[in-house]
């Protein structure tokens, strides 16, 4: 995470995308959070050497994203943000399995590369699914869909107080943050003593905040809970929707949909 | 720590799953039975301080890199147990949605590594048990790195143990171990030290902050709780064995060979699902009916055996690859197709 600002800006922006107005924002959030489930259950219950079996899976994030009017680039490049770590520990696959696994023509392939490629490819159908549905949905919306599938209540108010004084805490915070960065020369003063210092007087800071804010809201008559929102409806769209996606992503992983083409074509050919 | 969907097999990822939810659902019991409204709001906001506190980085002195704080045992110091380990696996379920560090199905594994080891595990059973009612500084000071260091090491370890028992990533366990421990080593190092600095700087400015979190929890429930989690522990072991050889399909294709099912199938519910699940990816690999595994098979390499298909086989791996190019030129035509599509459907702005 490059800086506190950015990452700040970056929650914003997500969460702005959930405000659009397509089929796919009207849609139940717990028919969108339920076909994420599917389609990541699927994608991740691959053997480590199928590669080919997992590319046609794209065509979920991708029809949401172009269907949802998200920015494909954009979401791209959060994508590839978090890239580098599945790349780290999958790097060692090469080295350590080298048995040959493919042959095309005169190019052999050992069984590492083909699992460090899967791994990475699993990588970006599993974090594009997730940021797409936080972008199509928003995260309020998912957390009152995971209440009504049985999260306790308890654990959902805690989000949903996180959501609400995240970007007042993280403000805070990146303040401090810069305000130590001008202050410094260099590597000096952003050393231990400082920085325990920065924390210890953002968690006064926070805390006090909190008493504050709890006065505030027993002032206008806070019992312990939210009042809930208007409730969503699953109905005809949610059913075929959630269908729809299970069904293809059930299919994909059990048929070979690229290498069934594959044959198709050059069987073809041939 | 976090750890990534990718690296992880759905029987480990559900497992874990299924054990955060326990943690989740019986901590939420614990603290509606508290009923301290002044809890709520107080457990949000020292969430938004966590996540503010985890992007701000410090430098690692000498080393020149950085850390940042992860923050279980400082709010399990600060809060008690259960609502620190919400607090935290709530921070980690945003990060999960926005920034997708581990993703969905890794939350499970990232909320017991990082949330249940800390605030479940290692403050009460450790911190608390040796620090006393009334604590001398050398005596703090010991405890709360021991403690920083026991977390930090068990919730690596689990790390290395996760992505072991999924069987997805080739790194040779013992190796693993050895790349991920020491690091841990430093990390936790500077998270007891950030932990220590920061308690003991509250105990300076607003000491009576401080008294909140040791209200001492009903030993009955702490009991349960460690009973529950030795048994998930357990389950967690033995299915991940089972997650672990399952995919190779060496042995099934062997006790199919031999006529007999060696595996026990009276397991119920979700894990049998899953396990049918991935039993499938082993022998019926995709629309090729598995190879009849002859004797010599079982002497081949794993690989070859694994997905039980022509793995030399030429046509097979040219059928792959044009399939593979005709696929991803289908699903840009349906992106192109349905953007045009929506954008024709849009009504002219007014």
């Amino acid at each position: 995470m490059a800086s506190v600002h950015g990452a700040l800006l970056d929650l914003k922006r997500l969460d702005q995308l959930a405000g659009g107005d397509t089929p796919l924002h009207r849609l139940d959030p717990r028919a969108k959070v339920l076909a994420t489930l599917v389609f990541i259950v699927c994608v991740v219950s691959f053997g480590r050497y199928e590669l080919s079996a997992l590319i046609p899976f794209f065509i979920f994030p991708v029809c949401l994203i172009a269907a949802g009017r998200l920015p494909a680039g954009y979401l791209a490049t959060k994508v590839a943000l978090v890239a580098p770590f599945a790349i780290a520990v999958g790097i060692g696959n090469p080295f350590f399995d080298r048995t040959l696994l493919l042959h095309l023509g005169p190019l052999g392939i050992s069984g590492g590369w083909v699992s460090f490629a899967s791994i990475v490819v699993r990588t970006a159908l599993t974090v594009s699914a997730a940021l797409t549905l936080t972008a199509l949905t928003g995260f309020t919306s998912i957390c009152r869909a995971l209440v009504r599938l049985g999260m306790p209540k308890p654990f959902a108010m805690q989000l949903l107080f996180l959501y609400r004084y995240l970007f007042v805490l993280a403000e805070e915070g990146g303040r401090a943050a810069r305000a130590r960065e001008l202050r410094c020369f260099g590597r000096k003063g952003s050393g231990f003593a400082s920085y325990a210092s920065l924390l210890g007087h953002l968690l006064l800071r926070t805390w006090q905040r909190a008493e504050r804010m709890h006065m505030a809201m027993l002032a206008r008559g806070y019992t312990g809970a939210f009042p809930a929102a208007q409730a969503g409806r699953f109905g005809a769209r949610e059913v075929v929707f959630l269908l729809f996606w299970s069904t293809l992503c059930i299919t994909l992983r059990f048929y070979n949909g690229a290498e069934l083409l594959g044959t198709l074509i050059t069987g073809h050919l041939s | 720590m976090h750890m990534a969907d990718a690296l992880l097999s759905p029987t480990v990822g559900a497992t874990m799953w299924a054990v955060s939810a326990g943690g989740v659902a019986i901590c939420s019991a614990r603290l509606c039975r508290r009923r301290d409204d002044r809890l709520a709001p107080l457990m949000g906001v020292l969430g938004g301080f966590l996540f503010a506190a985890q992007m701000i980085n410090f430098s690692i002195p000498g080393t020149g890199s950085s850390g940042h704080l992860t923050g279980g045992l400082l709010l399990a110091i600060l809060l008690g147990p259960s609502a620190a380990f919400l607090t935290v696996a709530s921070v980690l379920m945003v990060q999960a949605f926005f920034f997708a560090d581990g993703g969905l199905l890794a939350l499970g594994c990232n909320i017991f590594n990082l949330g249940m080891i800390p605030a479940l595990l290692v403050y009460p059973l450790c911190y608390r048990r040796l620090i006393g009612p009334a604590p001398g500084r050398r005596r703090e000071v010991a405890v709360t790195m021991f403690s920083a260091l026991l977390a930090m090491q068990l919730g690596a370890l689990c790390v290395v143990l996760e992505t072991a028992a999924s069987g997805v990533c080739a790194l040779p366990l013992g190796k693993f171990l050895l790349l991920m421990q020491p690091i841990h080593l430093a990390i936790g190092l500077v998270e007891g030290a950030v932990t220590l600095a920061v308690v003991s700087f509250l105990r300076k400015a607003r000491p009576e902050l401080l008294v909140r979190g040791s209200a001492p929890a009903g030993a009955p429930g702490r009991l349960v709780l460690a009973g529950f989690l030795v048994c998930a522990l357990l389950v967690a072991g033995a299915l991940s064995r089972f997650a672990s050889v399952q995919p190779d399909g060496l042995e099934w294709s062997v006790a199919k060979v031999a006529g007999g099912a060696s595996l026990p199938q009276q397991r119920g519910g979700l894990p049998a699902l899953l396990g049918a699940l991935q039993r499938k990816t082993a022998w019926f690999p995709d629309y090729q009916p598995a190879p009849a595994a002859a004797p010599g098979t079982a002497t081949a390499p794993v690989m070859a055996a694994s997905e039980g298909r022509p793995v030399s086989g030429k046509g097979s791996g040219v059928a792959g690859v044009v399939g593979t190019a005709v696929t991803v030129l289908l699903v840009a035509g349906a992106a192109l197709l349905l953007r045009r599509g929506s954008r024709a459907a849009v009504p002219p702005e007014v």
